[in-house]
């Protein structure tokens, strides 16, 4: 049985502690923003820890971690972070409700088994979930199917189609359906450009669909 | 043969360690008996310990270390009755994971051992002869309640990180659910929050060698001035292979005869790997008390947290603000990792701090003794972290 990997694209495993600030990529800095001061957070899909060590730089919260990749939990825990092996399709299960204030699921959920049973999960272990998703509508990813006729290969995506881990990949838009359909209300949503810069922040659904190569939700229970 | 010499030196070594041991001793009088889980009231009774650094000030940087089956106190020192070095050198000293120059590390022979906390092998006051099967029988809680009575004994209220492997780690795991208060940091090691059916009968067929050995005397061999070497040997050596991994056997000895070219066509160690066990069983029967590995045995037998928390693990840690950094090696088939993941399950459940990292190893359950860098980092990672959430000052460096 093949299991989902937790692709963090753009979180090359450092070994050492890295000063944050240069290296906070725009995606993670958005969502820093979006979560309070001192809470309580679970990161699904942690990689190496990056993005909890500027939550917990920037924002002192209470951050956890769960990865699949051992090398990436073993390097997070050498770095004082607290992340256990695990995986967001089969251990989400073991939490309580309301054990976090915020769930984390960045860049994970198009690689998973059941991505609404994921999200099912992380409404019900934190108070709030902060998601962000690759956009699959993204403008280039529908010209080379229109116009190649092939399985998109893109920056933000980068793997052909028999290498990548990501099984359920979405365009904005079924995010937006999903998160009706959990029941989720979606508090804040924003959709960041190929080069990590917000899509203008009062157009409409379809623009970002076309033009954001992935978008950062904040969600809470509906 | 010189059997009696071994057995006076034995007796000499041993007698010595299990009554008027080298290292500080705790003494418990009348007035604070153990309660154990059996229902006795032990008393008096003592505990054997070793520190290593200095207590700080306000008494924040105290680690407990907690032995396995058959360590003891000497976890980073000579030790008194072996000559060997201390059973944890890789991982206490100044500047190693447990860094010695940053905490005062405490480590106590458990209650049962032979190393001069009460034990069978001790003298029972009321009798005037060592307590032998007289003894009451312990277990990991009765272990733990100990340890407590020496931390207290110390003026320590809190204990900076409580860390150990195999049945250490069962005393970790027992710290952090009854004195949730009392402990900040937890580190369990290839370990279980019960002993497996597979654990048990390894036991069950060390304790049966030890008992069917005719020197074992009903228990009473030290007052036959005998010592059950032979069914302790066999013990320890049916043991050891539990605590080694296929792989490593193959890599350290494969089909390797001993010293010979050819077989001998008789039941002599033809082979490495045997001459190694007998060589690991009487080098044992040198420095450990049969009685106590009765005992310490049944101990880890007998564990099972769940069970006292109404059949369900994650009620053991309800509440508590331990952080926890559960380990365990991927060639352990004594604790496999399946044991570290159903306890990071319940502290999951419970919405505990925890970490939990799984080193690739071949090297079996005895991987924690040895030189394993990941480990060691992780460790370190660990404790720094914790440290910092506890305000101690920061390493140099």
């Amino acid at each position: 049985m093949v299991s989902p990997r937790m692709v963090r694209e753009g979180a090359p495993m450092r070994a050492e502690f890295a000063p944050v600030v240069e290296t906070a990529r725009p995606d993670h800095l958005l969502m820093a923003e979006m979560i309070q001061r001192g809470a309580r957070v679970l990161d699904v899909g942690c990689g190496d820890g990056q993005l909890l060590r500027l939550l917990v730089s920037r924002k002192n919260v209470d951050g956890r971690g769960i990865e699949l990749s051992q090398s990436g939990v073993n390097n997070s825990v050498a770095h004082g972070l607290s992340v256990i092996q695990g995986d967001a399709d089969k251990d989400l299960d073991q939490y309580p409700d309301d054990a976090f204030d915020y769930v984390i699921l960045s860049q994970t959920l198009q690689a998973t088994r059941h991505p609404r049973a994921v999200m099912e999960n992380l409404l019900r272990i934190g108070r709030r979930a902060v998601v962000s998703v690759p956009n699959f509508g993204h403008w280039r990813m529908r010209m080379q199917l229109l116009a190649l006729g092939r399985m998109p290969v893109t920056k933000t995506l980068p793997e052909t189609w028999y290498d990548t881990q990501n099984i359920h990949l979405c365009t904005i838009r079924d995010f937006v359906d999903l998160c009706d359909e959990v029941g989720a209300h979606i508090e804040r949503a924003v959709a960041l450009d190929v080069s990590g810069r917000p899509v203008g922040l009062r157009l409409p659904w379809w623009f970002w669909n076309l033009f954001g190569a992935q978008a950062v939700f904040l969600l809470s229970r509906g | 043969m010189a059997r009696p010499k071994v057995v006076e030196s034995i007796k000499e070594a041993a007698r010595r360690e299990a009554d008027l041991p080298q290292s500080h001793v705790a003494r418990f009088g009348p007035e604070s008996p153990l309660k154990l889980d059996c229902g006795i009231s032990l008393s008096p009774y003592q505990v054997a310990y070793k520190t290593y650094g200095t207590l700080n000030a306000d008494k924040s940087n105290a680690v407990l270390v907690t032995h396995a089956l058959t360590g003891d106190q000497h976890v980073a020192n000579e030790h008194p009755v072996t000559g060997k070095p201390g059973w944890w050198e890789t991982m206490v000293g100044p500047g190693l994971p447990i860094d010695t120059t940053r905490y005062f590390v405490i480590c106590s022979n458990v209650l049962g051992g032979c190393m001069g906390t009460t034990g069978p092998s001790s003298m029972n006051s009321a009798t005037g002869r060592p307590w032998g099967v007289d003894f009451p029988l312990v277990t990991i809680p009765d272990i733990v309640r100990a340890q407590a009575a020496l931390i207290d004994h110390l003026g320590i209220d809190q204990l900076f990180a409580v860390i150990g492997g195999s049945m250490g780690g069962m005393q970790v795991l027992e710290w952090a659910a009854s004195y949730p208060d009392k402990v900040f940091a937890a580190m369990p090691i290839a370990t279980a929050a019960k002993h497996s059916a597979q654990n048990i009968a390894f036991h069950e067929v060390g304790r049966q060698a030890v008992m069917a050995d005719p020197e074992w005397h009903g228990g009473r061999y030290l007052e036959h001035n005998a010592v059950p070497r032979k069914g302790l040997a066999v013990a320890r050596m049916a043991a050891h292979i539990t605590y080694l991994s296929e792989a490593a056997l193959q890599r350290k000895f494969g089909r390797e005869l001993q010293d010979r070219e050819r077989p001998t066509f008789t039941f002599d160690a033809d082979f490495q790997v045997e001459s190694y066990l007998r060589h690991q069983g009487s080098s044992f029967v040198e420095r450990f008390d049969a009685n106590s590995y009765l005992y310490v045995t049944r101990a880890m037998d007998y564990y099972d947290l769940a069970a006292d928390h109404g059949g369900v693990l994650a009620n053991a840690f309800k509440g508590t603000k331990t952080r926890f950094c559960v380990m365990g090696f991927t060639s352990d088939w004594l604790f496999p990792t399946s044991d570290s993941r159903a306890i990071v399950h319940a502290l999951n459940a419970a919405a505990a701090n925890v970490s939990f990292v799984e080193i690739e190893s071949d090297k079996g359950h005895d991987a924690f003794l040895l030189d394993e860098p990941e480990f060691f980092a992780t460790a370190r990672g660990f404790l720094a972290g914790a440290g910092k959430a506890r305000g101690l000052p920061e390493a140099e460096g």
